[in-house]
């Protein structure tokens, strides 16, 4: 039976750390050039080259062990580990085994129910990235391009503490919002800056020890790293159901086919044979760099959610999805302290402003109504210049860019609300008369009439009358 | 220890070297050579003995996050036994 | 001119005796006149053209000391757009497309490179046999074996076919040569002198350093080629002495480390030698003491699971796809790499990338690479305890004069104890000199001197203020060609 199964999940994700250079020569790590010439003699791996570690790798990891609590390791050190792959030019990747520099943490992650979970993390080390195999048909050859190569990694590993897909792709994703918040990463996935390696095993409900686990490698999207997981679930079901045994392999996920399959490359590099890298000497982190980075630490999402919950008093829902993004969360904030309304500022960027990004495939950064500018358009509603209909002209003008001032454009276009019941009186004396239909209606108690007949205020004023006072207006005419 | 001739291969595999049927021997004796003569290290008690990898026990110096290093493809791939469009080529890699 | 040192051909250039281009030309002749001793791997087709240049400099008022000096590299440094092949078939095809600091350095200080000098393969191997271009002859007899591995350096040292030489050394490769040869070789301090374009053999070991026929001379290269290189981490920023100022200081008062374990196997013909070379130095005033590193006789064991665990590591980038050799028709991914690396490597070396993986492999770890670490740890404490209490520490730099080709070739156990004396400062990482100290059988020996970290000032000076009163550095092999 299904049910009597248990599924163990365990992530390594590998974070692309956003630096100009890579992490032991010079070359740029900028995405798309033209094949290998990003590939300076280091990357190569040239005889007698020799790599020099990147500084800017280590706030950035820092940064990173710090959001999830994790000890630093003040001495770090890099090794080798040897293989032979043809992305990988020196045969030995460098990389940090038994002196990493972060060690431990955890993350609190959510589930589907609305409930959190803490998932530990073990480590994260630093690695340079491989370069890339192309297997278009160069007459049967395998094309190689190393611009990849030397690309600083940071190898964030978490325990084998998940038991659905589900909840990997909500880890996966918690870690993608801290890493980017925390500028450690671009965090662009399309371009590979964030890529996971699958653990997965089955066993027996109640057993304590772990089944025989595969490794799915680079998964670069969140939707697949779903459907690899759920197709890996199934299939190790299915041959444990049927009496067979899982091997304990690498797999590759193949997005058209939905399916996971052995990788035939890898099977023979089973001993990295791992030793200290004689190139690099240990990296000494002292407590006054550790705490500098951790002044310099912006607010997490976690700690983000729980003050717009408690101190904003945005519900459990606006907060987390307010939060989940640092470029939301941040207009937001802006827009809030402009207008001093937290509740309408919230209600605006999750609908107007996120409607509209989504609309036009835009970062929230780039929106063209500042949140300044959207600020004052809800000062505007809350001191009854302009209506809420309104307002959502003129956001609509500031967005298309036909206005740039919102009071500039009030007062342009007229936009003003009329709330000087000397100029409103008139106008409903004049639609009372010219409706005796209604007011028949009214007086004998369909009360119903009375939004037709604010309507029609509405109408004549172009939607500047302040429909509040409009209400007040005609119920006093007709009693 | 003795190295058998399964050892050989094994070793050979990973450091992807051929072994054929002359060399087999000759590489045993080789390495049963160096390995017979490191056996004497287990004279010595290194009980708590902190390994050294660097003989300065020195620390790293960390170099600054700039680019540096032009475009140099052209001189690179001069020397390459095969390329073509910028790629260096190798026998059809399986995945 | 070729039988002045480099110091005196200096003084001669500056004086007008003679031009770089006649100096050049006159080593250039006596190179394809000597071609049997097999020292040169390539010959510089530009060192005219560059002597000729540096006689315009000299002319404009450039007064470089080393300006116009014809030297020759060890062909494990890489020199941009020359072929730069480390004595192996891997590498026959490998025109650097970049410079080694060291031959940056020894250009910008002026010097002419005659050329790429002969080496063991990959620098493994203590009698320059292990070359894929032949063995290197001895110029003071051309039956033995010049040392290794950088015998074509020290034997072009000595057959006066360049003014000095660079070498590397990882565990006697300077100092063993050097010895054999009848010449004066350095192995500075591990940090000083950037690895940068040095193709690597062991990287926690290897340290570049200059041969030629005096101390002096070699404190000459040492000003230019030391110092702190951003391009390797494991470079040294500590400051450079001025090891020209300090050549004149006097040994008296120095204190003499004689280490009782160097001693105790030595034939009585080297320790004769070795015991005149104390004795002279001590009539200078030098005190002696006896000390002891009890952990020495573990070095070479030591040595021989580290140095190959390293290369079988720093080997792994040759695998006939960005440079070097590759084989015909490879059928797949493992026959591409198995049959380039199979069939370009030498004996030796695919020994050592054997011996270097097995000791890295899952199971072995422990008990190889991490004991020989362990043991390394000890050793380096030895030394420390004994520089405590003595300036310099002096034994024999070889067991024995230079062999007979092919006598040790079918031995490599009495090959690999050729570096007995020489292998634990590259373990330790200390600086220590080789000093030609007399003969035995009409052939060289010299004497070996370690000294604290950084001290190279102390070890020239002792070498220098040796040969004021000396002349076995003097001693010119006989040759005819």
């Amino acid at each position: 039976m299904r049910e009597d199964w248990e599924v163990v999940i365990g992530l390594e994700i590998h974070v692309q750390l956003s630096t100009e250079s890579k992490i032991f020569s010079g070359a740029s790590t900028k995405f798309g050039a033209s094949p290998n010439t990003q590939a300076c003699a280091v990357d190569l791996g040239l005889p007698g080259v020799l790599p020099v570690v990147n500084e800017a790798v280590y706030p950035k990891a820092i940064a990173f062990g710090l959001g999830v609590g994790a000890t630093i390791g003040e001495r770090s050190c890099f090794d080798r580990k040897n293989y032979f792959y043809p992305d990988l030019p020196k045969g030995y990747q460098i990389t940090q085994m038994d002196e990493p520099i972060v060690i431990g943490g955890q993350v609190e992650i959510s589930l589907a129910d609305g409930s959190t979970k803490t998932v530990r993390i073990t480590r994260a080390h630093l690695e340079e990235d491989a370069g890339k195999s192309l297997h278009e048909d160069f007459h049967g050859m395998t094309g190689i391009d190393l611009n990849r190569a030397g690309t600083p990694l940071l190898e964030i590993v978490s325990e084998p503490e998940m038991s659905s897909a589900t909840e990997a792709v909500s880890y996966a994703k918690t870690i993608h919002q801290l890493v980017t918040y925390l500028s450690v990463s671009d965090g662009n996935m399309s371009e590979g800056s964030l890529r996971c390696d699958a653990n997965v095993s089955i066993r027996k409900k109640g057993d304590d020890k772990l089944g025989v686990r595969t490794e799915t490698k680079n998964v670069n999207s969140f939707r697949f790293l779903k459907k690899a997981i759920e197709f890996e679930i199934e299939r190790q079901i299915d041959i444990l159901e049927s009496g067979g045994r899982i091997a304990q392999e690498t797999r590759l996920y193949d997005p058209d086919r939905d399916e996971t399959r052995p990788m035939r490359s890898k099977e023979t590099a089973t001993d990295y044979r791992y030793f200290p890298e004689p190139d690099l000497l240990p990296v000494v982190i002292n407590e006054a760099y550790i705490n500098d980075i951790r002044k310099q630490m912006p607010e997490l999402p976690a700690q983000k959610r729980v003050r717009f919950e408690e101190e904003l008093g945005l519900t459990a829902e606006d907060a987390n999805l307010i939060a989940s993004d640092l470029g939301l969360a941040t207009y937001f904030e802006i827009c809030a302290t402009t207008c001093s309304d937290p509740g309408m500022a919230s209600n605006w960027v999750k609908g107007e402003l996120l409607a509209s990004v989504n609309r036009d495939d835009l970062l929230v950064a780039n929106a063209p109504v500042t949140p300044i500018q959207l600020g004052t358009i809800i000062l505007r509603i809350k001191d009854e210049t302009i209506s809420g209909k309104i307002a959502k002209t003129i956001f609509n003008a500031l967005w298309q860019g036909e206005a740039d001032s919102v009071d500039g454009y009030i007062e342009a276009n007229g936009l003003k609300q009329v709330s000087d019941s000397s100029a409103l009186e008139p106008i409903v004396d004049q639609i009372i008369q010219e409706n005796p239909k209604q007011v028949e209606q009214y007086r004998a108690g369909k009360t119903k009439v009375l939004g037709f007949f604010v309507g029609q205020v509405m109408k004549q004023t172009g939607g500047k009358a302040n429909p509040k006072q409009v209400n007040e207006l005609v119920i006093s005419r007709l009693s | 220890m003795e190295v058998t001739d399964s050892v050989v291969k094994n070793i050979a595999a990973l450091a992807q070297l051929q072994v054929d049927k002359t060399e087999l021997p000759r590489l045993a004796a080789g390495m049963q050579n160096i390995l017979d003569l490191a056996e004497q290290m287990q004279s010595a008690d290194t009980e708590g003995v902190t390994p050294i990898s660097n003989p300065l026990d020195a620390t790293q110096q960390l170099r600054p996050d700039a680019v540096i290093e032009q475009d140099q493809r052209e001189l690179f791939q001069s020397i390459a036994p095969a390329t073509e469009d910028g790629l260096y080529l190798v026998p059809r890699v399986v995945e | 001119m070729l039988n002045r040192t480099l110091a005196e051909q200096i003084s001669d250039l500056q004086k007008g005796e003679y031009s770089c281009s006649e100096l050049t030309e006159a080593y250039l002749i006596r190179i394809s006149e000597t071609s049997d001793l097999n020292t040169f791997i390539t010959v510089a087709d530009d060192a005219l053209e560059n002597a000729a240049h540096a006689d315009e400099l000299r002319a404009s008022g450039d007064d470089r000391p080393l300006l116009g000096i014809p030297v020759a590299h060890k062909d494990i440094f890489c020199q941009k757009n020359v072929r730069t092949t480390a004595g192996s078939r891997m590498l026959d095809n490998f025109v650097s497309p970049y410079d080694s600091t060291v031959i940056e350095n020894l250009n910008a200080a002026g010097t002419v490179s005659l050329g790429k000098t002969n080496m063991d393969e990959f620098a493994m191997g203590s009698s320059n046999e292990n070359s894929y271009y032949g063995p290197v002859k001895n110029p003071w007899r051309t039956s033995c074996v010049p040392g290794g591995s950088s015998g074509g350096s020290a034997a072009a040292v000595a057959a006066r076919l360049c003014s000095a030489a660079t070498g590397t050394d990882t565990g006697g490769s300077i100092r063993q040569p050097a010895s054999f040869c009848g010449i004066t070789g350095i192995k500075p301090t591990y940090g000083r002198i950037s690895r940068w374009g040095m193709i690597a053999y062991a990287s926690s070991l290897d340290q570049a350093g200059p041969l030629a026929r005096t101390a002096e001379d070699c404190a000459l290269l040492m000003t230019h080629m030391a110092g702190h290189d951003p391009r390797d981490s494991t470079s040294s920023p500590e400051p450079v002495d001025n090891y020209l100022e300090s050549l004149s200081k006097p040994v008296s008062g120095l204190k003499l480390g004689i280490c009782r374990e160097y001693l105790e196997d030595l034939t009585p013909e080297i320790r004769a030698v070795f015991d005149e070379f104390v004795g002279e130095l001590v009539s200078q005033g030098a005190e002696t003491r006896e000390i002891s590193l009890p952990s020495s006789p573990l070095a070479i064991p030591a040595y021989y699971i580290i140095a190959p665990a390293e290369c079988s590591a720093n080997l792994s980038r040759y695998d006939g796809v960005r440079f070097g050799y590759r084989c015909e028709d490879p059928k797949d991914l493992d026959d591409l790499y198995r049959r380039s690396r199979s069939e370009s490597f030498g004996a030796e070396v695919k020994n050592r990338i054997m011996v270097g993986a097995f000791a890295l492999s899952a199971g072995y770890y422990d008990a190889y690479y991490n004991k020989a670490q362990q043991i390394r740890r000890l050793i380096k404490n030895d030394f420390v305890d004994a520089l405590s209490g003595v300036d310099v520490i002096l034994g024999p730099t070889t067991p024995g004069t230079a062999f007979p080709i092919g006598e040790k070739s079918q031995d490599p156990l009495a090959m690999y104890m050729q570096d007995i004396y020489t292998i634990s400062a590259n373990l330790a990482g200390l600086p220590a000199i080789s000093i030609p100290a007399g003969f035995v059988d009409g052939m060289p020996v010299g004497v070996q001197a370690i000294g604290n970290y950084f001290d190279e000032a102390t070890l020239l000076a002792i070498g220098h203020q040796y040969q004021q009163m000396t002349s076995w550095h003097q001693q010119e092999p006989e040759m005819n060609s």
